[in-house]
């Protein structure tokens, strides 16, 4: 309507974040505010015999410490996780509880046992320091294999072999016979390492309870507070929901570890009301690394097979998740139907089949992490396929063009059935390998790699075709799967009396540009200025509902809430309009502002209408006031964001070092209403991916104490690690919601690290390395290259 | 056992009395309430704390306050002059060089430095010269091409 | 993070300074900088009851000639050294290792006394000093001694530094070798601090080898001069066969350190991959 779509508008947000302004949950201080401190454990299984917290309560400034069982003794048993996966019988998942402060048993390094509260921040950590626990300290296991054999360390006493649930998906027999027919078989055992999410803002949380009123505010840095307030209340301490209010302003970044509900956020809520007074909780980054959930963690055996076309004839996927001690809120759906359900990747393979087993481990607990489950699928996926190009001496790009599902639409041509449950919506892969192919001029670059292997310097070059699911997700879907919530989204679309514009909405932003693309959206609908358009996030006071950010959803599904509430303001202005030009509604359009009747200079403005709303003396009969409606999208379908990528290393045969030369990508994230943020999601996402290839992963020892749990120890991506990106899209509308968006925000970590390991591996080809393991760490790299030559 | 100190924050004079423990970064944010520098780790590792500590950029979690009595600060919230943004606030937005901004005060300290030492640093100056500050949002392309900005504008 | 509390006290001479610590009690701890002492104390593994600061103590920080060599005052910055010409001329193996260290913001802080006393095996200075054949100067209440590189650097985290001793200078000699050398490393992919960091100052007279020191950082629980490589090269003609063959004795007769980063037989080929690059460099 407007001419603000599809631009490239600088962000509104920024001005705040760049001047200092940004109001992160830790920099909230609010009057006669404590400090929490929390004592974790320093073994990976132990016995918890006894917790003296009474030296730590006798410390200056301390006003209160707690255990386990304080909370115990309220009846409150702990998190609850928010999907249902159940075994293949049929029984459900084993479901063991998740204590906010551990009583019986500590179960990872960093499990909480015991809080102090005093006046000062460095008092309580003073007093923390005093607090005596007594552990019989137990053998561990943070293998998932291992945890399932025999004779393991058993985390719970009903939950034999540690087994939450079994699960699979597809058609075993056609896949298996499909494989035993295929003339040749590409097999990978593949590790997909654990890794941490290191959003770079530490998770804080304040409780704030007023006795006056009897209700409780959270602060927390979440992605999604109405869900918390949700969990916290129904599940966790059985508040009632109005009485409680969950703001997240400003958050620094949450890549899926700010989804979950924390036992932080119930205890500072919990402490608060015990103490009547607020509570702050802000994470050292010592403790997010124990604390936060983790990502990935996944041990596959994978099996694809080919005819002597080399047509792919079956894939058949046998994977153990690991996911840590406890249950996190998303935890059983993303090694489950954000995995099986993209195994089909962008091919015609006929026949799919996926067999899960899902382990708790005396590990922090795994939940989504940027991508969640659809990098592990797309990494196997493309892994197999450049192994599979070299086994059968074909090019990587030419055996991907061979077997990609021809274009559709889902207008024309409908949408593609798969053999793992999902009908993507549209697509055209073939066109995005081809730009991917051109912009990076391939043939070139397989010139340059020849070259420099005449001068003994290894360049690799790898490829990875993705497609994901996005703008999760249709409520009825993901009901049937287990999922203990609708996914839907809300949006509030409030026209204030001058024709200023209030949005309320239930996506959160931190780090995506709502603020800004929200406003183009709402500003290019109505044809007012962007500054005329306000979104507010982040508060259940102001917010009706949300469900939240994450799954590259705010756009597809916030967004298409946005323009449902919009419809409806459009729908009810006409009416005025009508009135007031005394004109037939269906005479009537609406473009640049104003409402004008066809064929004649008679118009009416945005903000006449609005001011007629709310000033209703001149007014239709039979129709209420004001100009305020809200809305809730539930998306028909998930949307299927695709791309591929190219990346270009050289490896530094001498120490093993790997550099990223060049990087290339062509994506098709559907119809798009910034592409400078779209952009910036995928350069992000990218490094991430990288940061997953070749410099980061949780690395715990046998004990269970995790080997790297600092930056000094746990390679976090740096701007010198990685180069300037060369990206191309295309555009494949998504045919289900009102933008024919589908989603940007885990492409690039999706797509990036099977192209980083491809790219490594074909490098290494003359020193006859056929696979290797993230993270391509200089010495693994060295190690192979010795072991094969 | 607190000690008295005066230290100078974008342009005005502080006195207070601070534990000898407590850092630079806390006396900023808690004692001085300007929150715009940020704690992200405990190693000074990931630069979200930078200020400028007497012409020079530090990272304010390894500095105890009573290390910079009688010293100058400059912190992100001193940056603008005038209600001007600074050239290089400027090219962070110009650029798209943030997204969810808590590292983004650091990283323009950084930035700042940089543009101090050295006019005209090309890509990889620029990239070697922000490693002390991570960045988990953008990729770094658009923190790159901010620098990249600021510096034709300053 | 918060460290424990402490009673601090700022020196306001090198005199005072010394006379704090005259007592030599191990729970006074000297603070220059402050990036090696500050990030241990935050983690509380470190909880000195006293600490006594020496940063800003201009009689510390220089960098000038003196009596045949460059004389460093203790506080003198990383960034500093790196960026002093002086250095850079004389001393290139010191001011690249010192440009090298940590991010800017840690150079703008970091001195060279506070990491030469913290003597952390992958600290990236130590072998500089080796190679350099530097001395510390220290002083007590007693007065001053200068300490050998050899001599200083004892094992992990141990120097031969007394508690009731200041690091006050570092002298790096004046001569040909010293102007002719380089800092090479191979840095840990997460906190950068050297899995191999290799110094070597080599002066050539028509083409032979007359003097070569190689120091390693990072290889061993202390950094330490490498004779086997410095011996296979002595007075051989500097070619690359030379090299080579020098460099491939690196870390001979050394116990050498094992990781995550790096297993010890990956540390010892890196070392001799490093040694090779250094000397060719200079060559």
């Amino acid at each position: 309507m407007g001419n603000l779509i599809g631009k490239s508008v600088k962000r509104v947000e920024d001005k705040k974040f760049i001047t200092g302004n940004g109001e992160y949950t830790d920099d909230i201080k609010l009057s006669r505010m404590t400090y929490a401190s929390i004592i974790r454990s320093p073994h990976a299984h132990a016995k918890i015999r006894s917790v003296d917290v009474s030296k730590a309560k006798d410390a200056p400034g301390v006003v209160g410490a707690f255990v386990g069982k304080d909370l115990a003794d309220q009846g409150i048993v702990g998190v609850p996780t928010g999907w249902q996966v159940n075994f293949k019988n049929g029984d459900q998942m084993k479901e063991p509880p998740h204590p906010i402060l551990a009583t019986d048993k500590a179960r990872h390094v960093g499990d909480a046992v015991a809080v102090v509260i005093a006046e000062t921040a460095a008092q309580a950590k003073d007093a923390a320091e005093l607090v005596e626990v007594d552990y019989e300290v137990l053998d561990a296991v943070v293998t998932a294999s291992k945890a399932m054999e025999a004779g393991a360390p058993q985390l719970f006493e009903d939950v034999p072999n540690n087994v939450i649930f079994d699960w699979e998906l597809g058609d075993k027999d056609s896949t298996d016979q499909a494989l035993a027919n295929a003339a040749h078989v590409t097999k990978l055992n593949i590790v997909n390492q654990r890794l941490i999410p290191n959003a770079i803002e530490p998770r804080s949380a304040i409780g704030d309870y007023d006795p006056s009123r009897d209700q409780y505010t959270l602060y927390s840095s979440t992605q999604n507070p109405h869900l918390i307030r949700l969990l916290m209340c129904a599940f966790v301490l059985g508040l009632p929901e109005h009485k409680v209010r969950v703001v997240a302003r400003d958050v620094g970044g949450g890549f899926g570890s700010k989804i979950f509900h924390y036992i932080e956020e119930t205890l500072v809520t919990w402490c608060s009301k015990q103490l009547c007074r607020p509570v702050k909780w802000t994470a050292e980054r010592s403790e997010s690394f124990i604390s936060d959930a983790h990502g990935r963690d996944h041990e596959t055996v994978a099996e694809m097979g080919f005819d002597s076309n080399q047509n792919i004839v079956g894939l058949r996927v046998k994977t153990i998740a690991n996911l840590g001690a406890y249950l996190s809120t998303f935890a059983p759906a993303v090694p489950t139907y954000l995995y099986g359900t993209l195994l089909q990747g962008l091919y015609t393979t006929p026949a799919v089949h996926v067999d899960v087993t899902a382990v708790a481990t005396n590990t922090v607990p795994v939940d989504a992490y940027r991508g969640a489950g659809r990098p592990e699928a797309t990494y196997l996926l493309e892994r197999l396929l450049d192994t599979a190009a070299t086994e059968l001496g074909t090019d990587p790009a030419e055996l991907r063009l061979k077997n990609f599902i021809p274009p559709f639409d889902g207008v024309d041509q409908p949408g593609y059935q798969t053999q793992v449950a999902l009908q993507y919506d549209s697509g055209n892969y073939e066109a995005v390998l081809k730009k991917a192919l051109e912009i990076s001029n391939y043939e070139q670059l397989r010139k340059e790699q020849e070259e420099a292997r005449k001068e003994g310097r290894y360049l690799g070059i790898g490829f990875s075709t993705y497609i994901e699911a996005c703008g999760i997700a249709p409520s009825a879907v993901v009901g049937a799967l287990g999922a203990r919530a609708g996914l839907y989204e809300s949006a509030a679309v409030r026209v204030q009396p001058t024709g200023k514009v209030s949005v309320y909405v239930g996506s959160h932003s931190h780090g995506q540009g709502h603020d800004t693309t929200f406003a183009q959206l709402v500003a290019d609908y109505f044809g007012i200025a962007m500054d005329d358009v306000e979104i507010n996030h982040g508060d259940t006071e102001s917010v009706a509902f949300g469900m939240g950010t994450y799954g590259s959803r705010s756009l597809a599904v916030g967004g298409s809430a946005i323009v449902k509430s919009m419809e409806k303001i459009k729908e009810k202005g006409a009416k005025i309009a009508a009135h007031l030009l005394e004109a037939s509604e269906n005479d009537l359009e609406f473009a640049e502002g104003k409402w004008t009747v066809k064929g004649t200079d008679k118009s009416v403005g945005f903000g006449d209408v609005s001011l007629t709303a709310y000033v209703p003396h001149n007014y239709p009969e039979n129709l209420e006031p004001g100009l305020d409606f809200t809305s809730f999208y539930d998306p028909a379908n998930f949307t299927f964001p695709f791309g591929a990528h190219i990346a270009v290393v050289e490896v530094d045969a001498e120490t093993g070092k790997v550099e990223v030369k060049k990087y290339f990508g062509c994506d098709d994230v559907g119809n798009v209403i910034n592409p400078m943020i779209v952009e910036g999601q995928l350069h992000g996402g990218i490094v991430q991916g990288i940061g997953q290839a070749i410099l980061e992963g949780a690395a715990y020892d046998a004990e269970g104490q995790l080997d790297n749990p600092s930056y000094m120890d746990y390679a976090m991506p740096r701007a010198d690690d990685v180069p300037d990106f060369e990206l191309e899209r295309t555009v494949t509308p998504c045919p289900h919601n009102p933008m024919g968006a589908k989603g940007a925000g885990e492409a690039g970590t999706i797509g990036a690290a099977p192209a980083i390991v491809n790219a490594v591996v074909d490098a290494l080809q003359p020193f006859g390395v056929k696979d290797l393991d993230m993270p391509l760490s200089p010495q693994k790299v060295w190690r192979a290259i010795q072991q094969s030559s | 056992m607190k000690k008295q100190v005066q230290i100078t924050v974008n342009g005005v004079s502080y006195r207070g009395e601070v534990e000898p423990r407590q850092m630079l970064v806390q006396f900023l944010r808690e004692n001085l309430e300007l929150t715009g520098t940020h704690v992200g780790c405990d190693t000074s590792s990931c630069g979200a704390c930078t200020v400028v500590l007497n012409g020079r950029t530090v990272k304010a979690c390894t500095v105890l306050t009573v290390q910079a009595d009688l010293g100058e600060v400059m912190t992100v919230e001193g940056l603008a002059s005038n209600g001007e943004l600074h050239p290089i606030q400027e090219g962070f937005r110009e650029q798209h060089g943030l997204q969810c901004g808590f590292c983004t005060p650091g990283m323009m300290m950084s930035a700042w430095q940089l543009l101090q030492d050295n006019k005209n640093p090309s890509e990889g100056e620029i990239r070697h010269a922000l490693e002390g500050n991570f960045c988990r949002c953008t990729g770094y392309h658009n923190i790159v091409k901010s620098v990249q900005y600021a510096a034709t504008k300053m | 993070m918060i460290p424990n509390d402490f009673d601090y006290q700022k020196a306001s001479s090198i005199d005072e300074a010394v006379s704090l610590i005259a007592q030599g009690d191990e729970d006074t701890k000297l603070l220059a900088g402050g990036h090696s002492l500050l990030p241990v104390m935050k983690l509380r593994l470190s909880m000195p009851a006293k600490v006594v600061d020496v940063g800003q103590l201009q009689e510390l920080n220089y960098i000038r000639e003196e009596g045949g060599a460059l004389a460093i005052g203790a506080v003198t910055t990383h960034q500093q050294l790196a960026s002093s010409e002086l250095v850079q001329q004389k001393a290139p193996a010191l001011a690249q290792a010192a440009g090298v260290i940590g991010d800017p913001q840690v150079r703008n802080v970091g001195t060279i006394g506070g990491s030469l006393a913290h003597a952390d095996p992958a600290a990236d200075y130590p072998g500089a000093i080796f190679a350099l054949d530097g001395e510390i100067v220290v002083q007590s209440s007693d007065g001053k001694r200068t300490i050998s590189a050899k001599e200083f650097f004892v094992d992990l985290y141990t120097t031969a530094l007394e508690a009731n001793e200041l690091i006050v200078e570092i002298r790096i000699p004046l001569n040909a070798a010293n102007q002719n050398s380089c800092y090479l490393k191979f840095p840990s992919p997460a906190s950068r601090f050297p899995i191999v960091g290799c110094a070597v100052a080599l002066h050539k007279d028509g083409g032979n080898c007359q003097e070569v020191r190689v120091g390693f950082s990072g290889v061993g629980n202390a950094a330490f001069r490498d004779s086997a490589v410095e011996n296979a090269l002595n007075g051989q003609s500097v070619n690359d066969q030379a090299i080579a063959n020098a460099a491939a004795q690196a870390t001979d007769g050394v116990d050498v350190l094992e990781d995550a980063n790096a297993s010890e037989d990956y540390r010892r080929h890196l070392a001799k991959v490093f040694a090779k690059r250094a000397l060719t460099q200079l060559a």
